[in-house]
């Protein structure tokens, strides 16, 4: 196929490339993905960013974008790794976000967040029963990404991605 | 290759190394489950920001050493980490005073290392600091709790300051390596860093009831490679896979 490749064939393929801690939700919609690059004679570069410096996942997404790619039939890809500009929770889509609240994880708050600003602990809705009458239990969850919350109306524990 | 840019990576970068080694040792020994996952996570972040400073330094030195070759197959001399870090983990009132004296001299370094004129540590530090922030909050919570808490545990907070503020001068050491990175606007100078961290310890500690403990001798040696008893026993721990089967993956 080499000259038929395009960077929107290309991130249509890394919509099905998903977080391998929360596969709800791709690494796209994580905005992870910062830029597609197709090169005259086919060849594709990946350039994807960390989420969380400590994060595991990412060195599986890397080879999960390869793989996928290789898959489809394009055969020279690379994936190259940025540190700068650092990722921030701000980048999860807003169809990313959505996902994330109907896996059962609150999704983070953006950081211009005016409580945020203020210093103060953000108001996070259950994602059981949406009440906002919530509490931290602990700033470290399941993996680097989570915190751990629970909530007070529904008294059940949940999960919240943490705003960097 | 910049020599002294190798060896300044190098040190920050086997400072995180060793405090990740100690803390990832609390797995499933945690007082609780929360902790225990608190202090894994915060293993598993310092082990990251420690995998970006090897790399860069491989590529600095130029050799083709890679972030492996640099944790795993380095000798005991060629650590430079200061020996805060290899200490025991005592009991949770050592781990956590360790951790914030670390903390809260990690968060104003890397928020000035953002501002390097070097590009990659600038941009590592960039990735740094929003982990380092929540992991202050955490020490300094523990801190507080602890030594406004019973009498065990104040007296148990207050005795892990004592014992371990010797290691603390170290933080703080500079020769000409990095007094060269620092007029080259490379490195931070550690003496803003200090007044920081200094304001840092009195708030926190002035909460917490302790008593900030007067400075007296100083420990030494570790960005020579001079270090504790210990530390020989965490790379036995941590290098013997590496060594006991060469290039192996899976």
């Amino acid at each position: 196929m080499g000259t038929n490749i395009t960077v929107e064939r290309v991130l249509e393929l890394l919509e099905t490339v998903k977080d391998p801690e929360i596969p709800a939700i791709s690494v796209r919609e994580l905005g992870g993905v910062r830029d597609v690059r197709v090169s005259a004679d086919g060849g594709v570069l990946v350039i994807i960013t960390p989420t969380y410096t400590g994060c595991p996942a990412m060195d599986v997404m890397a080879a999960d974008i390869k793989s996928e790619l290789l898959a489809s039939g394009i055969t020279d890809v690379n994936v190259e790794l940025t540190l700068s500009p650092a990722w921030t929770t701000d980048w999860i889509t807003d169809e990313g976000k959505r996902k994330l609240k109907e896996y059962g994880i609150a999704p983070p708050e953006t950081t211009a967040d005016i409580r945020a600003l203020k210093g103060k602990a953000p108001l996070v809705e259950c994602p059981q029963c949406h009440s906002t009458d919530t509490v931290m239990l602990s700033a470290f969850g399941s993996t680097a990404c989570k915190a751990l919350w629970k909530c007070n109306a529904c008294l059940e524990p949940f999960d919240q991605f943490k705003c960097l | 290759m910049n020599r002294s840019l190798f060896i300044y990576t190098l040190r920050r970068a086997d400072d995180l190394l060793i405090l990740s080694h100690r803390l990832g040792q609390w797995c499933g020994h945690g007082p609780i489950l929360e902790e225990d996952i608190a202090l894994t996570n915060r293993a598993l972040d310092h082990l990251g920001e420690a995998r970006n400073l090897l790399t860069y330094a491989g590529s600095i030195e130029g050799k083709g050493r890679t972030e492996d070759d640099l944790a795993y197959l380095r000798m005991e001399r060629e650590f430079t980490n200061a020996k805060l870090f290899e200490q025991p983990n005592g009991d949770y009132a050592h781990t956590i005073v360790r951790s914030f004296l670390f903390d809260a001299f990690h968060l104003p370094l890397m928020q000035e290392m953002q501002n390097s004129k070097d590009e990659q540590l600038a941009a590592i530090a960039g990735k740094s600091v929003k982990e380092a922030t929540y992991h202050l909050r955490h020490s300094s919570d523990w801190l507080i709790r602890f030594g406004d808490g019973t009498p065990e545990s104040h007296d148990r907070a207050q005795k892990a300051l004592n014992d371990l503020w010797t290691y603390t001068g170290e933080l703080f050491e500079t020769d000409p390596i990095d007094q060269e990175l620092v007029k080259s606007g490379i490195a931070p100078d550690v003496s803003s860093i200090r007044s920081h961290w200094s304001k840092t310890v009195d708030h926190v500690l002035n909460e917490a009831t302790l008593k900030r403990p007067a400075d007296g001798f100083m420990a030494t040696g570790g960005r020579k490679g001079l270090h504790s008893e210990h530390l020989g026993f965490i790379l036995a721990e941590m290098q013997h896979v590496t060594r006991a089967y060469p290039g192996a993956e899976w």
